[in-house]
């Protein structure tokens, strides 16, 4: 028969299992950060292509009909998009490398799945929308599905992505009554929150 | 629970083996590079400890090639399920039963 303490040991190991196996654990905290503040980047940029010289705190009535300006706000968001994931990729592969497991494992694949599918989703949507000329609820569509990717994808990776995601799809309803204030609540939702959501956790498990 | 050691299960006292049952009772399936880097063994010591889970039914096997590698994936049974809950619940009960 084992001593008590083996049984103990047992028990330790099946919970520290259950959790390598199956959550990705070296996203990184600082790419959270990084990417909030190439989303306020984003937002500025967005702001002198759409609004300029009208203050960004003045909620905006007219709609915006003009192609050019769409073609260059999707281009500033796809460069958003492209960077904050190319960051968080090289900083989770370095987090991996550092507690030495490997980056593409089960349990990031199973993230990066379960992400896609509401991601793909909601981009689709925004960019059917787009063409058909309904430009108003583009900004808090995209906070809804990326608050919704965030919740799917979390059962594989740290549970504070949860929380991150409601924030997200509250902000996105909000921002969808209060459309013309949707660039302010975009920089909120995809700025401010990975800023604040980053910082928690880089303190919390990266230091 | 009047003696929680009888609740044991004799093939699940090995750790590696208990380890082993953690991870398939988390995940749906998993293939065999993928649990020895999980659980950081050796292939031969891996094999050994599938083979008895398998033989008692704990898991199933199956076999099949990607890019003319062989891939064997293990997902675990209905019977492994609740053998792995059993001991669990027996494990817990023993340790409670000491404090």
């Amino acid at each position: 028969m084992k001593e008590i303490k083996e049984y103990e040991k047992d028990l330790a190991s099946i919970r520290t299992m259950m959790e390598r196996s199956a959550k990705f654990i070296s996203l990184s905290g600082l790419s959270g950060v990084l990417a909030g503040i190439y989303a306020l980047l984003g937002a500025t940029a967005a702001y002198y292509i759409a609004q300029y010289p009208v203050s960004p705190l003045d909620y905006r009535t007219y709609t915006l009909r003009d192609e050019g300006v769409i073609i260059k706000l999707l281009v500033v968001a796809g460069v958003v998009f492209v960077a904050s994931i190319t960051t968080g990729v090289l900083q989770s592969m370095r987090k991996a490398k550092k507690h030495n497991v490997k980056f593409w494992n089960t349990a990031s694949k199973q993230m990066v799945f379960n992400l896609s599918i509401p991601l793909v989703a909601g981009a689709l949507f925004i960019l059917i929308m787009l063409a058909n000329g309904h430009y108003g609820l583009a900004a808090p569509a995209s906070l809804v599905f990326y608050g919704l990717a965030l919740i799917q994808g979390s059962s594989n990776t740290f549970d504070e992505v949860r929380y991150l995601g409601y924030c997200e799809i509250v902000i996105g309803l909000v921002c969808a009554y209060f459309a013309g204030y949707g660039l302010l609540f975009w920089a909120l939702g995809f700025g401010v929150m990975h800023i604040v959501y980053g910082s928690i956790m880089y303190n919390k498990y990266d230091r | 629970m009047k003696n929680p050691f009888d609740h044991l299960d004799k093939v699940l006292e090995h750790r590696l083996r208990l380890q082993i049952m953690s991870v398939l009772v988390t995940n749906d399936v998993f293939d065999f590079n993928s649990l020895k880097e999980v659980l950081n063994v050796t292939d031969g010591n891996l094999a050994s400890h599938i083979k008895a889970l398998e033989k008692e039914k704990y898991l199933s096997v199956t076999k099949t090639f990607v890019d003319r590698k062989p891939n064997t994936k293990y997902k675990i049974t209905e019977r492994g399920r609740a053998s792995f809950k059993k001991h669990l619940d027996a494990l817990e009960a023993v340790v409670k039963q000491q404090k």
